[in-house]
């Protein structure tokens, strides 16, 4: 809001010194204001949160993968900084798209605020006085009866139970429907307040990944994580200090038919404490079934395999053993990528390093490539190569990748089952593929807009089935005595929102009103008082 | 590490279900010709007045209360549409293909064992069946059985899409989809999809009858369908109502799904693909419901954001699930 007042203000100063169109700075500014706030700019702001939208769902975003990003930049190298410098990887925190969102945002408070303080006057007000003619409204109806006009009226107050009704003279007023208004102003509100919960909750919350394999464990430190993503305002020294434990994890898949390889579920048994120390918990994560720990959300994510190895070195001392978590190409058959690094092998420069493939399920395709089948470990089997040399541990380095300039390669394993050992060639050691275990990918989350953004959310709801639903309506009857002695009752109807429903009603309400009357005076002729004095 | 063969599948309500679906395809196809001869070739009748029609100065009075003189002031003619006996026939022949559509989709539901939305196929006609339901419920109460050679077009495409090339073998879910925020979420998304299809398709035929109406203020004659629609502001408020219904269940619908990704995926939105275009689904849907309260926009121009709104549903369906890589893509 703040560019466009000040964009429209500049110009307005040297013009309004000239002053032919009498627009001071203030006029303008009521000029902008009432630009910004007309229905027309909410509905191309519409457009614009629509329209902008669609490129964060084309390319690909930081929020949902860096990981998609970076490729998408590999493989443009060209186009990508391009794309970067507009934010179009980032849309749904870009600037561009903030100003449409922000100015939508001004927009709305400037046409609901006004509307919500001339709803409050209304709610208070009587219903207006009977117009003249009533003849004149969307919907009129006349009819003779001879009840007297004060038993019309009250009969007519009867039919008109729902409504709020105010007495004048000759006639009734009445209007329903106050509600839709209301609600309207709450279904505006509501998205005013979801908006502002979910800026909340993005600044001061973040968002963690790690892997945790079979039988270890985790703790809630900054280092823990392999990836995080803290807001803008995040204390994150001071984040919950719980621990988690993996203790077992439970793949299990589809077997048969053409759904085989499929994951029917997934359940990790987990022990955590809310700090060091503390009591131990046990919670079963399964895929929806999140654990809660001291305000932070801790999701199954995925999963994957750990083979496990034991390196020696050229005299048979254990060099390495532990489970190495390898990444999965894909879910179908689950061949997953690793390295081993030994670095305590021997010196420098004759540490050894291993790129490795595991296949759960090993088999061979048609053409004799060695691949897995299946998700399931039914048939575990490793492949490594390996390489001699300089490992460049003092520099930092992905664990998932052998930087293999200083190094030689010493061969190609054969294809290794549990318990095998491949003998590297020239005495320089072992490598054992001992087993594997499983582990387990985590997202730990706190985000202190859930429960605010779905209380507004459902508010707007609520907000939005009263907006739609409820029709706002006025009725007036009106009766007279004429000179024949019969009384002439007069009944309009106004809808104030272009419900074709309205004048059905409202013709609804005449002929129950004629109704009552005519059984009114063959019950009780001569005694129309009574039924004033039981109201 | 186990594996299992998780929920057997029960093979005779498989193939019953199969079945099923052809024969509802076929009943269907019945009923639009049916239809279509009653739009091309009944005769313009009036409507009664009632909840969506126009209450004439004519249209109220005699029956119950022969002494009342009424008089509204509307510009609209009375509501006419094209009818004939055969488009009877075909609201029964529609009929029975919907019950066929409900009992293919139990049989479904019982032969993979668990809820029967589960994948694109069975979305496609769970959609299809809302449609279809909302044809026969517009029929009886609005009186608006001239949708029905429109609105059995876009369900037979689908249903011929859905079998040709979305079809799979019933069988269980994947884990992400083990929640009963799922069958919430989605339910709402048939539902709400299934009313915005009636919608957009009444739309069309708005702005089809809108033009009729301008070509004959022009003097030109328009013959055929186009010429024997109802009136233009008749299919604008049947539209209208329907989107009324449909809104507020997408955006239930989106809230129950965000509820699921929130337990499922550790966020609750996240931007996803199929999380954007429904967004932009439901933007669009705002923008309408505005066009219509904003001056100079109602009318053709508010439809165009309608039939634009739907276009952006179709597109979130099939386009997200095939093109785009996504925590949603478990088509
Ligand atoms: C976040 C953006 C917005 C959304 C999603 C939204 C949505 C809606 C919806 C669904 C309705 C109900 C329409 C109906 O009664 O048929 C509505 C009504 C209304 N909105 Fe908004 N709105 C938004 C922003 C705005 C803004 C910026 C303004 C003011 C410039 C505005 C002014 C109104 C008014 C005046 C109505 C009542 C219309 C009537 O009387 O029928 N809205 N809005």
């Amino acid at each position: 809001m703040s560019t466009t007042t000040t964009d429209t203000n500049a110009p307005a100063e040297g013009r309004a010194g000239e002053g032919p169109r009498g627009l001071g700075p203030i006029g303008w500014l009521r000029w902008a204001w009432r630009i910004l706030t007309s229905m027309r700019t909410a509905l191309i702001l519409l457009f614009l949160l629509a329209v902008g939208a669609i490129p964060g769902s084309i390319l690909p975003q930081n929020v949902v993968s860096v990981d998609e990003v970076t490729a998408y930049t590999r493989e443009n190298p060209e186009l990508a900084p391009w794309l970067d410098r507009f934010h179009l990887f980032d849309v749904f925190s870009s600037p561009w798209y903030a100003a449409i969102y922000l100015l939508l945002f001004v927009s709305l408070a400037g046409c609901v605020i006004p509307r919500a303080l001339v709803h409050a006057r209304a709610v208070r007000a009587r219903p207006v006085p009977t117009p003249r003619n009533l003849g004149r409204m969307p919907y009129a109806a006349k009819f003779g009866t001879d009840a007297a006009p004060e038993t019309v009226l009250a009969e007519a107050r009867r039919v008109l139970k729902r409504y709020r009704v105010e007495g004048y003279d000759d006639s009734i007023s009445a209007e329903t429907g106050y509600l839709r208004e209301a609600g309207n102003v709450l279904f505006h509100f509501a998205l005013l307040g979801l908006l502002v919960a979910l800026a909340a909750g993005s600044f001061f919350g973040y968002r963690g990944n790690m892997l945790l394999v079979e039988g270890d464990g985790f703790a809630n430190t900054l280092p823990s994580y392999d990836a995080i993503y803290p807001g803008h305002w995040t204390d994150m020294d001071g984040i919950a200090p719980f621990t988690i434990h993996l203790d077992d994890f439970e793949a299990t898949f589809i077997e048969d038919g053409n759904l085989r390889g499929q994951a029917a579920s997934y359940v990790a048994d987990i022990t955590y404490t809310e700090e060091p120390g503390g009591p131990e918990l046990t919670h079963r994560l399964e895929v929806n079934h999140p654990l809660s720990v001291s305000g932070a959300q801790v999701y199954l994510l995925g999963h994957g395999y750990a083979p496990e190895f034991v390196v020696r070195d050229a005299d048979g001392g254990v060099a390495f053993d532990q489970a190495v978590p390898f990444l999965y190409r894909d879910t179908a058959g689950f061949v997953s990528d690793g390295v081993v690094k030994a670095p305590d092998v021997g010196e420098e420069d004759e540490q050894l390093g291993f790129v490795g493939v595991f296949l759960p399920s090993a088999a061979e395709t048609p053409d004799g490539e060695l691949t897995s089948s299946f998700p399931g470990a039914v048939n575990p089997r490793v492949t490594l190569e390996g390489y001699r040399g300089d490992l460049g541990m003092r520099e930092a380095q992905s664990v998932y990748q052998l930087r293999t300039q200083g190094m030689e390669p010493v061969g190609s394993s054969p294809v290794m089952e549990i318990g095998d050992v491949w003998e590297l060639p020239d005495g320089a050691g072992s490598i054992e593929f001992a087993g594997y275990k499983e582990y387990i990918s985590l997202q730990v989350n706190r985000d202190g807009a859930r429960l605010p953004a779905l209380i507004t959310a459902a508010t707007a709801v609520v907000g939005l089935l009263l907006t739609l639903f409820i029709r706002p309506r006025r009725v007036w009857v009106r009766a007279v005595r004429g000179a024949d002695g019969r009384t002439r009752v007069e009944l309009a109807g106004l809808g104030k929102t272009e419900a074709a429903g309205d004048n059905a009603e409202f013709h609804e309400i005449t002929t129950e009103l004629a109704g009552r009357l005519r059984n009114e005076s063959d019950d009780n002729p001569q005694n129309p008082s009574d039924t004033r004095s039981d109201r | 590490m186990t594996y299992t063969l998780a929920a057997p599948v029960n093979e005779t309500m498989a193939s019953a279900s199969d079945t099923l679906v052809i024969a509802m395809i076929v009943t269907y196809a019945a009923a639009l010709f049916l239809f279509a001869i009653e739009a091309a070739y009944g005769r313009r009748t009036k409507l009664k007045a009632g909840r969506l029609m126009p209450v004439g100065a004519g249209a109220v009075d005699g029956g119950f209360a022969d002494d009342i003189e009424v008089n509204v002031r509307t510009t609209e003619g009375e509501a006419k549409a094209s009818q004939s006996v055969l488009g009877r026939i075909a609201l029964g022949v529609t009929a029975l293909g919907f019950l066929m559509g409900l009992a293919q989709i139990i049989t479904r539901g019982v032969a993979a064992g668990r809820w029967p939305w589960g994948n694109m196929f069975e979305f496609v006609v769970a959609m299809c069946l809302v449609a279809v339901g909302v044809l026969l419920f517009a029929s009886f109460r609005y009186q608006a059985r001239f949708l029905g050679a429109f609105v059995l077009v876009p369900v037979l495409i689908l249903l011929g899409i859905g079998v040709k090339w979305l079809y799979v073998d019933p069988g269980p879910l994947i884990p992400a989809l083990h929640s009963y925020w799922v069958p919430i979420h989605v339910t709402a998304a048939i539902l709400a999809g299934g009313a915005f299809m009636v919608s957009g398709v009444t739309g069309v035929m708005y702005l089809i009858s809108h033009r009729t109406e301008v070509k004959r203020a022009q003097g030109e004659e328009v013959v055929g369908i186009a010429g024997r629609l109802p009136a233009p502001e008749l299919l604008d408020r049947i539209s209208h109502r329907l989107i009324l219904f449909a809104f507020p269940l997408w955006t239930f619908g989106i809230i129950a799904g965000s509820i699921w990704a929130d337990e499922a995926w550790g966020r609750f939105w996240g931007w996803d693909p199929k999380e954007v275009w429904s967004f932009i689904s439901w933007v669009i849907y705002a923008a309408y419901l505005h066009a219509r309260a904003t001056g100079g926009w109602r009318g053709p121009k508010a439809t165009w954001i309608n039939v634009l709104g739907f276009a952006t549903i179709l597109f979130n369906f099939f386009a997200v699930n095939y093109m785009f890589s996504g925590l949603h893509s478990y088509a």
